[in-house]
């Protein structure tokens, strides 16, 4: 079954620089963890985003209308920001693994996938 | 298989079909959901083999071995509703080809009965044993909220209807029966695992959770009326916590838990007087005390003890063995339970139990040194026991003035009719006896 692990963070959480002392180290994990899912056979896909000073969002109502506004969904401590979607065979695995995001603090979303168009 | 004769009297199947709903169900319903990889479908079958019980035996006597008549029937209604999921699964398909790319076999439940365990594997003690303990899991599920793995406890692993349980929380049946079809969608549409994770520890925490607050629950609610009509949650959340204690073995605090249970449960006869106000332990006719129950409580108090991994529930069971074994109040030692809640409070860090800490130092060394305490518990300000516990010392140490402020106090933060009424009476023998400013 397929999962989808929403990563909320705080954005002001300081995070070392490209170059900076500690950015290889904290690269090491993602990689690794990333690599943990590829061996494991869970990887389908992931992002990592932009921060949500660049986020915009489109406001549709029913009647048609639909506006640009600037900024997130919501104004909230802690924002989105990347996503995994991956395999896994019930929801105990997938939080085993969702857990041991190297995110140092924040939300892990955990919902099961209805269907991928993508999937066949 | 031979029969029971119609003589039976209706009392006697009654009971034979509660005993199958609670003893016998969980037990087929647990071998079904991993049989079938579907816990909807096994409840479903369980359900509808004890509507056929309830509407066959009555007439036709009850089975000599009404265990293996209900794994049988249900597992002959888990197949003819597969039967007619799948022909429907097959009518979708020819309409609407489709539809199939949303329906893949991935989802298990129309994929085919596996038929590995068809042999009768009710007589498999140990292997039921794993299957109800994986089922107790699942209800205890982290990804379910409290309250619904309640509702599920009692529901799947206690065999109780949901009207029961409805009555015994004192809900609404609709928004019990919703809880229940929620949780099930949850478990199948998440894909929540009947597994035996590797890490048990933390999983069998949730687990006495539930069964303390089911308990609690029902040892609380004795006396805030119509009690007689509720399902006996403290005497359920006790069985359901033995069963635990059967499906692992030897854990201390599983034994702690059931100990802390027991003690209690052997009070309850003398906490509430005649006219159904709570009586204050010190208070309590000690010789309506059931003492086989505290006996009982002593065994499995040492069995966990000796292990010698010691954990909340076993040294809450500790504190409850100091005050069951006390045979009048002023036996009470009051210094050992000091020195318990001490450990309890390291061990938790509850506010509630620095409090219940606070009270026992004023026994202990007198409500002076126990009021100082009280002053320094942070975070229940709203709890009214906090008040009680300052109103009860204060008076003891003649300051009838903030005494009364206290229970006042302690009266208006709490609905429980029986426990004002009891804070009342408190109130007002302070006006009698005390001196007023």
């Amino acid at each position: 079954m397929d999962y989808m692990i929403l990563i909320h963070s705080d954005e002001t959480y300081p995070v070392p620089a490209p170059g900076a002392p500690g950015f290889d180290e904290m690269m090491a994990g993602w990689m690794a963890y990333n690599q943990r899912l590829i061996d494991g056979g869970h990887w389908i896909s992931a992002a990592n985003l932009q921060p949500t000073g660049t986020a915009n969002t489109i406001r549709k109502s029913a009647d048609g209308q639909s506006a640009v506004v600037d900024g997130p969904y919501a104004e909230t401590k802690e924002q989105l920001g990347g996503f995994y979607l991956i395999s896994a065979a019930d929801l105990d695995e997938a939080l085993a693994l969702a857990a041991d995001i190297p995110v140092p603090a924040g939300s892990i979303e955990v919902r099961p996938v209805s269907f991928r168009p993508d999937a066949g | 298989m031979s029969r029971s004769g119609p003589a039976a009297s209706a009392a006697s199947i009654d009971a034979a079909l509660t005993r199958l709903a609670r003893d016998d169900g969980s037990r087929v319903l647990a071998l079904l959901a991993r049989q079938y990889g579907d816990l909807d479908l096994a409840d479903e079958a369980v359900q509808d083999a004890l509507t056929e019980a309830a509407r066959s035996w009555p007439t036709g006597g009850v089975p000599d071995n009404p265990a293996g008549w209900l794994m049988s029937v249900a597992r002959n209604k888990a197949i003819d509703r597969l039967r007619r999921a799948a022909s429907a699964r097959r009518r979708t398909l020819a309409a609407a080809p489709d539809l199939a790319v949303f329906a893949g076999p991935a989802d298990g439940s129309v994929g085919g009965p596996g038929d590995r365990f068809e042999s009768a594997l009710i007589d498999d003690a140990n292997h039921i044993a794993d299957e109800r303990l994986r089922l107790v899991l699942l209800c205890c599920h982290p990804a379910l909220n409290r309250d619904t793995q309640v509702v599920l406890t009692l529901r799947l692993v206690g065999g109780l209807t949901t009207p029961e349980i409805a009555a015994a929380f004192l809900h609404p049946p609709a928004t019990v029966a919703q809880r229940i079809v929620r949780a099930k969608r949850k478990i199948r549409d998440a894909r929540i695992p009947l597994n035996l994770p590797a890490e048990l520890s933390e999983r069998l925490d949730a687990v006495l959770g539930v069964l303390y607050l089911i308990f609690n629950e029902g040892y609380l609610s004795r006396g805030a009326g119509e009690e007689s009509v509720r399902t006996d949650l403290a005497d359920e959340a006790i069985r359901l916590s033995l069963l635990i204690d059967t499906l692992l073995p030897g854990e201390p605090e599983v034994q702690g838990l059931i100990a802390l249970e027991l003690f209690h449960r052997a009070r309850s006869a003398a906490r509430i007087d005649r006219s159904g106000d709570l009586v204050l332990l010190e208070d309590q006719d000690r010789s309506q005390w059931d003492l086989r129950l505290i006996e009982q409580g002593n065994m499995f108090l040492h069995r966990a003890l000796i292990r010698m991994q010691p954990g909340p529930y076993q040294v809450q069971a500790a504190i409850a063995a100091q005050h069951a074994n006390a045979r009048t109040a002023d036996d009470t030692d009051w210094p050992t339970i000091v020195a318990l809640y001490q450990q309890l409070s390291a061990m938790t860090g509850s506010p509630v139990v620095a409090l219940n800490h606070a009270v026992a130092v004023g026994m202990a060394d007198g409500p002076n040194a126990g009021l100082a305490l009280i002053d320094g518990v942070t975070g229940v300000e709203d709890y009214h026991l906090l008040h009680a516990a300052r109103a009860e010392l204060a008076g003891r140490a003649g300051d009838a003035a903030t005494a009364a402020d206290a229970y006042r106090r302690a009266i208006s933060l709490t609905d429980n009719p029986a426990e004002q009424r009891h804070l009342r009476r408190r109130l007002d023998a302070l006006g009698s006896s005390g001196p007023r400013p």
